[in-house]
């Protein structure tokens, strides 16, 4: 029998991955978006399992709005990609340094 | 086999978790940007059949639907039409490593540890839906009742994101020639003809 533990299990799963993935490719900006997109995931998936076993349907709302905000982040941040890389012809965040940060 | 039929739910769980864990995996670990586009959407895929187990139809199609049908196939496009040299963008890959697997593998003990398994594996599964319950059908139920007002406010955040993604990536060359319609219906016959009065030439062959 599945139980609610198992989906967190999963979840957690997912989201230390991804936290991994942000900190192994710190240079490359389109693998850092793929992370942040399976952070997003990991979330989705604790609403559903949640929506499950509370038995609420409240959770598969919400994971329909994160979901369009991941859209809608995703196209965004490939738009900037994009731009950044005709103006720069680079995406090494290494050497995206103008603003000193 | 009466285990495996008993058990047949966890059994597809374990599967599909499994396969999108893996993925997960490659995704972060694989040389070639291409590849980890292509590992993200099997990780979408089996997390979109974990989702049908926990009776979350519409959501799963949706994963489906946006992430491998959408959002996926523009990363690809993106990853292709940036010319990525793998090289220079992986160093520092192995000089992270460890402080990248030791900080998810502590997040990882807290969060499972926060978890309890043990405890909310006790926590009752609520009774199984209705003969004819439809996930589709519940969700739209709150979605244009409970809750309208984000459900529009999702709908803007969309039409804001379009705006700004074509304001981003449009730029216009110069040089190239295209068409103005607005100059091309405002135009006045002034402009394109003029009249000239000018005297007869006669025919041609005749009196001169």
């Amino acid at each position: 029998m599945i139980t609610l533990g198992h989906f967190l299990v999963f979840g957690a799963l997912l989201f230390s991955i991804a936290v991994a993935g942000i900190f192994l490719n710190r240079k490359n900006v389109i693998i850092l978006l793929m992370s942040i997109e399976l952070l997003l995931l990991a979330v989705n998936v604790n609403f559903v399992g949640f929506s499950r076993f509370l038995d609420n349907i409240d959770g598969q709302v919400f994971v329909f709005f994160i979901m369009t905000v991941a859209a809608a982040e995703a196209a965004i941040g490939l738009a900037i990609l994009v731009v950044l890389f005709r103006n720069r012809a680079t995406i090494n965040v290494a050497e995206l340094d103008d603003m000193k940060g | 086999m009466e285990l495996i039929v008993n058990n047949i739910e966890l059994i597809a769980f374990y599967l599909f978790a499994g396969i999108a864990t893996a993925a997960a995996l490659a995704v972060i670990t694989v040389r070639n940007p291409v590849y980890a586009v292509l590992f993200l959407v099997l990780t979408f895929f089996s997390t979109a059949c974990v989702w049908l187990l926990a009776r979350a139809e519409f959501l799963a199609i949706v994963l489906v639907l946006v992430y491998v049908g959408a959002v996926m196939v523009l990363f690809l496009f993106v990853v292709m039409m940036l010319d990525v040299r793998t090289d220079k963008v992986r160093e520092g890959f192995i000089r992270f490593l460890p402080v990248g697997v030791l900080v998810a593998t502590a997040m990882l003990v807290q969060m499972i540890m926060m978890i309890g398994v043990q405890r909310l594996a006790t926590l009752p599964l609520p009774a199984e839906v209705p003969e004819g319950y439809s996930s589709t059908e519940a969700v739209g139920m709150a979605l244009f009742t409970d809750y309208i007002l984000p459900f529009e406010i999702a709908a803007l955040i969309l039409t804001v994101a379009i705006i700004a993604a074509i304001a981003l990536t449009l730029r216009r060359r110069p040089g190239t020639k295209h068409q103005d319609v607005g100059d091309q219906v405002r135009v006045d016959p002034a402009s394109r003809l003029r009249m000239v009065s000018m005297r007869s030439e006669g025919k041609p062959g005749g009196k001169p």
